[in-house]
């Protein structure tokens, strides 16, 4: 029973880990600070979530797990808030973002640009 | 009037002992009695600030919230696997665009709870509310489409408007 618990729990884990290496590794390739919030908003909720819920799991049924759940429910709330707070402030301040197929970043110019042609 | 204002102070109390009991732990009668104490203080205050009204605690979402939450959960998930792909995928199959997508709801909580949802799914990020439009920065064509059908809009309507009727 421990074993599967921990089983459980690590797969949670890790894989929460990779969705915020995702995430940073969107925020590298993306284009513009608009393109990038969608990559943090990965290690906000599948990331964030994924780790808690491992911890979770570890934690069985005890305050502990209320605590993280809670955790998880304020990250929830104020993660969008100041998300739409960054946008907007960028936004209002006149940032045009960058739209329509994007080349890739300055370190891989020396790809042909095939998303050019799409519509 | 009144009495709606007293069920809210009440229902406010309660959420805050809830949460002191749940973050102590300790259920000694001297750590109780500060905990009752201090929520009733909070309350006070709460009370004379004028904080307590359906946008500060909204009771009347009630139950629907809850599998509202369920149901975006599950987008979450979904727009998670979809953006994750693109940024794993060496070719970075992205296509920036904005779009205006009407929020039909009434009240500010509704446009709140709209606007977030938006901003939770990775993929699109609400920029500005305003007039009863959100101005979305979508990654990809796909999901601004998605979002275009109105489900979500359908979705928050149902859940933060239904009851009640009177517009907060």
């Amino acid at each position: 029973m421990e074993v599967l618990r921990d089983i459980a729990s690590w797969a949670l884990l890790v894989s929460g880990g990779g969705f915020c290496m995702i995430g940073g590794l969107g925020l590298l390739r993306l284009p513009d600070v608009y393109a990038r919030m969608h990559a943090a908003g990965i290690t906000d909720t599948l990331g964030a979530g994924l780790i808690l819920a491992g911890l979770m799991v570890q934690g069985g049924l005890s305050l502990v797990t209320v605590k993280l759940f809670l955790i998880l429910v304020f990250l929830l709330f104020t993660s969008p808030t100041s998300t739409y707070a960054l946008a907007n402030a960028a936004h209002r301040q006149g940032l045009a973002p960058l739209l329509g197929a994007t080349p890739l970043d300055s370190a891989a110019t020396d790809h042909k640009d095939e998303t050019s042609s799409k519509p | 009037m009144r009495r709606k204002r007293l069920l809210h102070s009440i229902s406010l109390g309660l959420v805050l002992f809830g949460v002191w009991l749940l973050l102590s732990g300790i259920f000694e009668p001297l750590l109780l009695g500060l905990g009752v104490l201090s929520c009733v203080i909070v309350v006070l205050i709460a009370h004379r600030m004028d904080v307590i009204d359906r946008e500060g605690l909204p009771i009347h979402l009630g139950w629907r919230i809850l599998t509202y939450w369920v149901w975006l959960a599950v987008e979450i998930v979904k727009a998670n696997l979809d953006v994750a792909r693109r940024i794993l995928d060496p070719k970075l199959p992205i296509h920036p665009l904005l779009v205006r997508v009407k929020a039909s709801q009434a009240s500010e909580l509704g446009q709140v709870i709209y606007a977030n949802s938006i901003t939770l799914t990775p993929g699109t990020v609400s920029m500005q509310v305003a007039g009863g439009e959100i101005l979305v920065h979508a990654i990809a064509r796909e999901m601004a489409e998605d979002l275009e059908r109105g489900e979500m809009d359908r979705r928050v309507t149902a859940v933060s408007e239904r009851a009640g009727g009177e517009i907060a």
